[in-house]
């Protein structure tokens, strides 16, 4: 017992240890050096600070989540709705299903290019570069949610005289809330896989440019700084979702 | 009790799921208006099933189920229902649960509330109003789901296999509430079982079942005199013994 309360103290500690860990052990493979391509963790942190200093990054970083927070936003509506709909409705799920996982099982990073020939190089390519590759794990929870209704629940809805409509405002869809939110995330996760390849791939902006560019001018530290700081950024939104998932969904009183 | 007037009556009931499983052949039986009547049988015989029917949850195959004069469709606001599982909302509080029949029927929220508290203290269950299904121990768990059941005032209450996830003690404190709140409010009750002490101590008629396909095998009325006794005294009553043991010949036939 005193134990676990002194380990349970220690997590930020252990974190913030492995960070070191992992932080120094980069420096000096960089300092080795591995590949002469391959900065230290210093010189990383230094060409950071100076595209922090020139307001490239801070460009670059609104050039690259402006379509990705559209897209994720798009996915939220327009992919929570449909995923509900093909949950509620047999029709629904037999006419629009199979495509659906179609989309999730394809290689969606082979499709991106295609996305140029239509939709050329401006902001809704990178929009629908993040629908493509968010929208069908986003659809899939919803639905997966949905059909997973306790049927306990709604025998007792139906015993005690519930409409249709109240079964679903009362009791599927809460009961779907926790996995449907849990979709959202996974799909910003991919929302942020969908960005940077439209990035690399078709549109050379945003944070994908400026990987792209200091790579082509062999300005290394620059090139593994914006990578850097983009899995930084990605990982820290998803952690954040995850948190505010388990406040807003509790695992004893959610649902499924 | 030939005097009662009969408030359930069941006419040739037949069930098959799918095309093979027949879970009800010809069943037909009538219950009486106040008193409590138990479907008991050894798992596999129905009677689970006929309580659904009887409830208007499930349609029945072959025969009709009329309940005061008019033939069932459907669940109707006369009948409540009690479930095994007790089919809580773990996302809602005790007072929410109990009060969630009304909700349904657009009862405003205040009045709501009101009736459910009343049922809530009925139910022994005070102080435990804002909690959560998930903080309360199965016996409680079905105290909400029985309050739920007697909130919406319906006349007849179906309960299925209630005590069944319950440990023995509450499972008897239980049982003794049940009589008491019952003997105060003049319902009619459908009790399912598979305990033999339970429907002998509870039930003014027991419906023996066979099993598969589930028939009427006997129907019998202990006629022990509860008045005034104790539990203790119930239970170690000659005739309550003598009953337990007749149906325990017979049900000793469909047990392998």
């Amino acid at each position: 017992m005193n134990l676990d309360r002194r380990l349970g103290q220690g997590p930020f500690v252990w974190q913030l240890l492995s960070f070191v860990l992992f932080f120094g052990l980069w420096e000096l493979a960089g300092r080795w050096p591995i590949s002469f391509a391959f900065p230290p963790f210093s010189k990383t942190v230094a060409a950071l600070l100076r595209m922090a200093e020139n307001g490239s990054l801070a460009k670059a970083y609104f050039s690259t989540l402006q379509p990705l927070v559209i897209g994720i936003a798009l996915c939220g509506i327009a992919g929570i709705s449909l995923g509900v709909a093909i949950g509620l409705s047999r029709t629904m799920e037999w006419l629009t299903l199979p495509a659906i996982i179609i989309l999730q099982a394809a290689p969606m990073a082979a499709i991106i290019p295609l996305i140029t020939y239509i939709y050329g190089i401006g902001i809704t390519a990178k929009v629908l570069a993040v629908v493509f590759l968010a929208a069908p794990v986003v659809v899939m929870n919803s639905y997966r949610g949905i059909r997973n209704t306790n049927p306990s629940l709604i025998q007792m809805c139906r015993a005690f005289l519930g409409t249709r409509r109240q079964q679903i405002l009362k009791i599927i869809l809460p009961h779907a809330a926790a996995m449907i939110f849990a979709g959202l995330r996974l799909g910003l996760a991919m929302g942020f896989i969908g960005i940077i390849i439209a990035e690399l791939l078709i549109t050379p902006t945003g944070i994908g440019d400026l990987i792209t560019y200091h790579s082509s001018v062999a300005d290394y530290p620059e090139m593994f700084a914006a990578i850097a700081s983009f899995i930084l950024v990605a990982a820290a939104a998803i952690h954040l979702l995850e948190r505010l998932e388990q406040r807003l969904f509790p695992p004893e009183i959610r649902g499924s | 009790m030939p005097a009662a007037r009969a408030i359930v009556e069941v006419k040739e009931i037949g069930k098959t799921y799918g095309r093979h499983v027949e879970a009800l052949r010809d069943v037909s039986l009538t219950l009486a208006h106040g008193k409590l009547s138990t479907l008991l049988g050894p798992s596999g015989c129905g009677k689970t099933t006929l309580l659904k029917i009887i409830g208007g949850l499930i349609p029945p195959t072959r025969g009709e189920v009329w309940i005061k004069g008019k033939q069932v469709d459907g669940p109707g606001p006369e009948r409540a229902f009690v479930f095994q599982d007790f089919a809580l909302l773990p996302w809602a509080t005790v007072l929410r649960n109990v009060a969630f029949g009304l909700e349904l029927r657009g009862m405003p929220k205040d009045q709501r509330n009101e009736a459910a508290l009343k049922h809530i203290a009925d139910a022994g269950l005070s102080g435990f109003e804002s909690s959560y299904p998930h903080q309360l121990s199965g016996g409680m768990r079905q105290r909400v789901g029985l309050a739920r059941a007697l909130a919406v005032d319906a006349d007849i209450i179906l309960m299925d296999e209630p005590f069944s996830s319950v440990d023995e003690q509450t499972r008897r404190k239980f049982q003794e509430d049940l009589l008491e709140l019952l003997a105060r409010r003049n319902k009619t009750v459908v009790f399912v079982t598979h305990s033999i002490e339970e429907a002998v101590y509870l039930s003014d008629r027991i419906v023996l079942f066979s099993p598969r396909p589930g028939r009427v095998s006997k129907v019998i009325e202990p006629n022990i005199d509860r008045e005034g006794r104790n539990p203790e005294e119930i239970r170690r009553d000659k005739n309550y013994l003598d009953v337990v043991d007749e149906i325990w010949q017979i049900l000793k036939r469909y047990v392998v």
